[in-house]
């Protein structure tokens, strides 16, 4: 009689535990539309749609390899496997063409797509979901106006179970939060602005904040660093490493042009961001800085407060590598106050050098910071085919050396041959 | 300081700093005229000569950095002592204006076609890409890297 309630119980219990699984990853089909005709779009909407797609740095995800903004394909390694994004122009058999505004706003809110299937995190709705109706609506009707490009996504190489789309239902359970940010009434208009900017569309923690082993933002480390593509995204609370503190009419500077005087050039994933906020509103940049620059405030690091000017003198090091330094770096980063016709700064002030880890000094070295062809702003010529990778471990710990007060990087060797194993 | 260098095919000493640029020395020390001084700062191309068959700005890369890399410059090129076909083909096109970029212009150009003997105009425009040209002769340019690849 027992055994047959526990057996029962038991039965029951993975009844519900199944149910509420399907009512969990089950969601309704939203019917293909036509796509809108782009002849009725509303300007201004357009306008509005097309600034903020651009703080959403969303063209630089869904790229195509040919360079098709919107189109997709672009393949992102992650650690569960590579993801391909997808193809967000309207294009009805390989685009977004027959998702109606609410289907668009579902995938934006709940990462899951027109036909009900669970999107991955990848696509960073944890963020997007604090995104106001009347934003979403603007960037339905940007990219419903797109050109449409046939293009065909190849299908996410996954390891397994994550290969197994409703798992993305438990992760959500896990982390995903959909409420709306309460604007902070303490806090100036401009702030909140910022917030709901970075908070929201921007998704500047999809970088700067690291990831727990499920791949999700630990929340309690917001903005204390992450990565991306190999690179480094810098803290932007008070771990900053900068050797000037941010301030936000620097930020803002920053953001929109890829460059500051005191801080040096956005390079790695950062440089599509900075291109992309350039496209924005100076009003938009101006709040998404007020808001980083709060990040940091008052950090005030005294380890920081002095970085040697000139440079220390470096014991032992090889006559060759200071030699290189001279020949090769301290024509354009040299210490005179000179940005010069590259824009390179005294390496006093670079953030780069003075990061916990090598990754992105190792990777401006070897790939160069590419010029800009619609606009002025930093340059500086890849070095991985001119210095030998011993050269350049040499080189990067010299340069540690030299113009910071942080300890030996041990990770130089490593960087290089993993930079070197992408491509660079 | 005394620095061997190996130069189109002919081991070399050079007496000079070894923070030296290597283009300093290809002209001064070694009478090599043909990579130029455009920028000084690996922006231009001008200065552009192969380092083991790849082409690289000499103008940013000092002699202490050389080692055992072979240095291959324009007059490198040279067939018993005659322009090569890339050479010819920029002569036949005439692809010059001023001329001052077109020395890096042929070294950067060679590697292409060494690495795709018959490259489309858009492989072509993507590997110049680091290679500027004040004067405008892009599509003469374009031209004799065309011919050269027929």
């Amino acid at each position: 009689m027992r055994l047959r309630a526990i057996v029962l119980g038991a039965i029951g219990v993975l009844l519900v535990a199944i149910v509420s699984g399907l009512a969990l990853t089950w969601h309704p089909t939203f019917p293909p539309i036509s796509p809108p005709s782009s002849a009725a779009t509303d300007e201004r909407v357009f306008g509005l749609g097309a600034e903020l797609a651009a703080i959403g740095n969303c063209n630089d995800c869904h790229v195509a390899n040919s360079g098709t903004p919107y189109a997709g394909g672009r393949s992102l390694p992650t650690p569960f496997g590579t993801i391909y994004s997808s193809n967000i122009t309207p294009d009805v058999a390989t685009g977004i063409g027959t998702w109606s505004e609410a289907a668009f706003r579902r995938a934006m809110r709940d990462g899951v797509d027109r036909e009900g299937r669970e999107l991955y995190p990848a696509f960073p709705y944890d963020h997007f979901t604090k995104a106001t109706d009347d934003d979403v609506h603007a960037l339905y009707v940007y990219l419903m106006a797109q050109p449409a490009a046939r293009n065909v996504i190849p299908p996410n190489d996954l390891k397994f179970p994550l290969n197994f789309r409703p798992m993305v239902a438990g992760w959500k359970l896990l982390f995903l939060r959909e409420a709306q940010l309460e604007p902070d009434r303490g806090k100036s208009a401009e702030w909140n602005r910022g917030r709901y900017l970075v908070e929201g569309l921007g998704h500047c923690g999809a970088c700067h904040t690291p990831r727990n082993i499920l791949g999700a933002e630990e929340r309690n480390s917001a903005y204390a660093g992450g990565t991306a593509e190999g690179w480094n995204a810098p803290p932007l609370n008070s771990y900053t490493v900068a050797a000037q503190p941010w301030t936000a009419k620097q930020l803002a500077e920053y953001l929109s042009t890829g460059w500051h005087r005191l801080h040096g050039a956005a390079a790695g994933p950062m440089t599509d961001v900075t291109r992309n906020l350039g496209r924005a509103s100076q009003q938009d940049v101006r709040a998404i800085a007020t808001y980083i620059a709060s990040l940091s405030s008052g950090s005030g690091n005294p380890k920081q407060a002095a970085p040697p000017k000139a440079g220390n003198p470096v014991a032992d090091t090889p006559a060759e590598v200071a030699a290189i330094y001279d020949g090769a770096c301290a024509n354009c980063h040299n210490d005179r106050n000179d940005v010069g016709p590259s824009k390179a700064l005294s390496l006093t002030l670079s953030s780069a050098v003075r990061e916990a880890g090598s990754a992105n000094a190792v990777r401006v070295v070897l790939e160069g910071i590419p010029a800009r062809s619609d606009a002025p702003g930093a340059y500086m010529p890849p070095f991985g085919g001119i210095l030998t990778d011993q050269q350049i471990e040499l080189l990067a710990a010299y340069v540690r050396a030299r113009y910071t007060d942080q300890s030996p990087w041990t990770d130089i060797r490593q960087e290089i041959t993993k930079a070197r194993k992408n491509g660079s | 300081m005394t620095i061997a260098l190996h130069v189109n095919g002919a081991s070399r000493e050079v007496n000079a700093d070894p923070s030296t640029p290597l283009l300093y020395v290809l002209r001064n020390d070694l009478a090599l005229h043909g990579p130029k001084f455009g920028c000084g700062l690996g922006q231009c191309g001008a200065c552009t000569v192969h380092l083991d068959g790849r082409a690289t700005f000499s103008c940013v890369l000092p002699i202490a950095a050389v080692g055992d890399r072979k240095v291959t410059t324009l007059e490198g090129l040279l067939e018993d002592g005659k322009p090569n076909k890339l050479q010819q083909a920029f002569i036949d096109e005439q692809a010059a204006q001023c001329g001052y970029c077109i020395a890096g212009m042929v070294m950067r150009a060679q590697t292409l076609l060494r690495a795709n003997p018959h490259p489309t105009d858009e492989e072509i425009k993507q590997h110049m890409r680091p290679n500027l040209c004040r004067c405008g002769t892009h599509a003469g340019i374009l031209r004799a890297i065309k011919r050269a690849a027929a």
